[in-house]
């Protein structure tokens, strides 16, 4: 545990910064320590980004100060912030995917012979990098070959270099699975052995728990508090997230007899391809949310991607309310009634440069054919409902939709499948990187439109949404359905059992 | 409604229309009589209408252009597809006795299948759009030399005469012609969702292909028109001069078609399809280059001029040249007030 007596390392007092119209850090003071994990935490927009940016000198504050082992330094830039000491990994990987690990860690200080660059040190040296993290790769292997996880190691390897002293790592658990962030964890004490002072941004609050010591609360720009972890219930944190109180682990298990009733809408059997996804049999039925749980890799989105179509299957068959059809391409799930919002929304769901209008509207104009345009001012009536029903947060619908934020995104997407009417709405990680109020609302829309009589897939790596939503979970491990739960037989531990298997 | 949505034209959109309104003036400064229209036998002749006449082909190319950079691709075939189609019109005229309006439907066939075989190298095979369309820039000077036997090959034909160089109500003919065509692409694109269409497949073409769009067809189907509008171009450029020149017709013309889709503010990396201001871009090009040449300046300044008041147009286009601007014009308005 942290030293209270012990001056800290980096103290931030009365720091302010705004942007026009909008005060982005108001008053913020904050203290970190050697030798301590401080877990950053606030809903999008509380300022978290914008603090962090402050400290890397990729903003500047308006005023303020900044102190360093007790002397005011100026962080102008990010260079100043490197001199400092002060290393940030960022959830999207800053590393070149083409290169080779080896080029990748030595790009910005490459060992030099004779004005030549000399790769076999660059090699020795990737390689004592990557020790520090306990990654034991191929330094010239390419950066690409490696999953998501050893590129996240790669990136806190290049980070650290050699005389870092604080860590700042920004989300860096959204695309691992957990045994990989058990590995992250056990990195993190390491470093912290070492007197490294790590400042951690999250949205699993379980995580937090898990590794931090200390755990300070933004909203609004503003500094709510700062709280030792291991004094403070999860219930009173979310509370001081969000302002208010959250009940997310309700679980409404009402109909569970009457979906047992209910038709079936989609029916797959044997439907899998080859490398990709064993052959699985599941049924679909009206009115029913089917949870997906199951590591990274375990074929998920794999599934997903075959039962809507989206990739097409090299085995099996699939009925549709009681018909046996072919469903192989997204516009024969769309003529039938499907609808499915990727996990990547960056690359799969949002087109950045349209309008939120636009985007909104793309999935009911692509089911009426490029003929009969939807006439604007039904485009608009249509928009302007579900900006409001979903609580989309934008200025104005033809704001194009790569300005919004995350979760005002994935409300654009959601959108998009709803105003189709679907009877089968398949989401793959519908929460994924969005903050704690949004997650909240999209947890609302999913539970309300299944009491519509919408059918629904949803998977998910949060085994306790899932326990949240789920009439029947689907468990997979490696590509594999293994087991299915069923009504009052759901709970995290039989999940969490069923995987780990 | 509507004026909300002028006041909320950024500059972005307004610099080409601004830069071609200043040139326009800034011409008529230097060289007496720009403005000036005269009617000789309810003909309208003048320098403004010669700017018209003479920017139809890079118009017509510039507007398949913003089509195809719209969905993420080039076309840089479209100066050996105008060679190939005006030879295909010479050819037809001197060797046959086919009606001339057949000859024409062969040429915009044959400006068309080679939009084909592009739309196909990419779409089906997935090439780069830069490196498909490379292929039939270089093989198709050499179709077109195929086609005319090497020689200039002239030809007289009162209807493509009329297509070139003759009036309809008062408008040079091709100018009309060219008009009708950017119209129809207007209405097909925005008075279908086929524009938005596009501009999903270039935006981000997965997320297309998720939401049932077809986006090979699509693609397909642009570099066919992109082929059209080059084949319209060819016969434009043969009936102009009278005869097919397999090497010169419509030469560099694809670089000229690019530039004025960038004027327009389109970004290469696709997403946006902004037709009128292609336009625009494609008017200011040749603006600059009749006026560069009715204002005495010698000749060899021409290309260099030309290169800097468009590189002039680009900066203004830049968000850092904006933002630089709007941050200036704003301490200057606080250091005012204060």
């Amino acid at each position: 545990m942290t030293d209270v007596n012990q001056p800290p390392l980096l103290s931030i007092e009365h720091i302010n910064k705004s942007f026009p119209g909008v005060c982005a850090l108001n008053d913020v003071s904050l203290t970190f320590h050697s030798g301590e994990v401080h877990a950053l935490l606030g809903e999008n927009g509380a300022g978290k980004s914008t603090l962090i940016k402050v400290l890397t000198g990729i903003y500047a504050k308006d005023s303020g100060d900044i102190t360093l082992d007790g002397r005011t330094v100026q962080i102008k830039n990010s260079l100043d912030a490197q001199s400092n000491g002060i290393r940030t990994v960022y959830q999207e990987i800053n590393l070149i995917p083409t290169m080779t690990v080896a080029e990748n860690l030595t790009l910005l200080d490459q060992p030099r012979r004779l004005g030549m660059i000399s790769w076999r040190s660059a090699e020795s040296r990737a390689k004592e990098m990557l020790a520090r993290v306990g990654l034991d790769i191929d330094p010239n292997s390419l950066l690409v070959s490696h999953s998501i996880a050893v590129q996240q190691m790669v990136a806190i390897a290049r980070a650290l270099g050699s005389k870092a002293r604080l860590l700042i790592l920004d989300e860096p658990t959204a695309s691992l699975d957990s045994e990989e962030i058990a590995r992250l964890f056990s990195l993190m004490r390491q470093l912290k052995a070492q007197g490294m002072a790590i400042i951690f941004v999250t949205h699993f609050l379980d995580q937090v728990y898990a590794i931090s010591d200390t755990i300070s609360v933004l909203r609004n720009g503003s500094h709510v508090g700062t709280f030792e972890t291991a004094a403070l219930p999860q219930t009173e944190l979310v509370g001081h997230m969000l302002g208010k109180d959250l009940d997310m682990l309700q679980h409404e298990q009402g109909d569970q007899v009457e979906a047992e009733e209910k038709p079936v809408v989609l029916s797959l059997s044997q439907v899998g391809k080859t490398g990709m996804l064993k052959p699985v049999d599941l049924d679909l039925k009206q009115g029913e949310i089917v949870g997906l749980a199951g590591l990274l890799g375990s074929g998920r989105t794999e599934l997903c991607e075959l039962a809507y179509g989206a990739v097409r299957p090299d085995q099996g068959a699939k009925s549709w309310l009681g018909n046996l059809l072919q469903i192989n391409t997204p516009k024969q799930a769309i003529e039938q009634g499907m609808a499915y919002c990727p996990e990547d929304r960056k690359h799969r769901g949002i087109v950045a440069e349209l309008s939120v209008r636009e985007n909104l509207i793309l999935a009911l104009q692509s089911s009426r054919g490029w003929w009969s345009r939807i006439p604007m001012a039904e485009q608009q009536a249509i928009v302007s409902e579900f900006i409001e029903r979903l609580s989309i947060k934008t200025p104005d619908m033809e704001k194009p939709i790569g300005e919004l934020s995350g979760g005002n995104q994935q409300k654009v997407i959601l959108a998009r499948w709803l105003v189709t009417n679907p009877k089968l709405l398949i989401l793959d990680e519908p929460t994924r990187g969005i903050d704690v109020g949004a997650h909240h609302d999209i947890l609302k829309i999913i539970r309300e439109l299944c009491d519509e009589g919408m059918s629904l897939l949803v998977a998910s790596s949060e085994v306790e949404e899932i326990v949240a939503f789920a009439h029947r979970v689907v468990v997979l491990r490696d590509r594999e359905k293994v087991s299915e739960i069923v009504g009052n037989q759901i709970s995290q531990k039989s999940i969490i059992q069923a995987i780990a298997q | 409604m509507r004026l909300k949505r002028i006041m909320r034209l950024e500059a972005r959109t307004l610099a080409p229309i601004v830069s071609l309104f200043l040139l326009i003036v800034g011409t008529a400064l230097v060289v007496p009589g720009f403005l000036k229209l005269t009617i000789v036998d309810g003909h309208i002749y003048g320098s403004l209408i010669d700017i018209l006449h003479r920017s139809t082909p890079t118009a017509l190319v510039a507007l398949g252009m913003a089509v195809v950079i719209g969905t993420k691709g080039i076309d840089l075939s479209v100066g050996a597809i105008i060679a190939i189609c005006g030879a295909v019109t010479a050819v037809l005229t001197t060797t046959t006795e086919l009606h001339p309006l057949i000859v024409l439907g062969c040429a915009l066939l044959a400006g068309m299948a080679c939009g084909l075989w592009n739309g196909t190298l990419v779409a089906v095979f997935g090439i780069q759009p830069i490196v498909a369309t490379l292929i039939l820039m270089v093989a198709g000077r050499g179709i077109a030399q195929m086609i005319t036997g090497g020689q200039i090959v002239t030809f007289h034909s009162d209807f493509f005469n009329a297509m070139g160089n003759g009036f309809f109500m008062g408008l040079p003919s091709r100018v009309v012609l060219a008009a009708v065509v950017i119209a129809i692409t207007v209405l097909m694109l925005r008075k279908t969702a086929l524009g938005m269409f596009l501009e999903a497949v270039g935006g981000n073409s997965e997320a297309s292909r998720l939401v049932g769009i077809d986006s090979r067809l699509l693609i397909l189907m642009v570099y066919v028109f992109s082929g059209f509008c080059a084949a319209l171009a060819g016969v434009i450029i043969a009936a102009d001069i009278r005869g097919a020149d397999a090497n010169n017709a419509g030469l560099w013309l694809e670089l000229d078609a690019i530039l004025a889709v960038v004027i327009a503010g389109a970004s290469l990396s696709g997403g946006r399809i902004y037709l009128g201001l292609t336009i625009v871009g494609a008017l200011i090009i040749q603006t600059l280059t009749t006026a560069i040449l009715t204002s005495g300046l010698p000749a060899q300044y021409n290309l260099i001029v030309k290169a800097s008041i468009i590189l002039l147009v680009l900066l203004l286009q830049s968000k850092v040249t904006q933002d630089f601007v709007r941050t200036r014009v704003l301490s200057f308005r606080r250091s005012s007030d204060a």
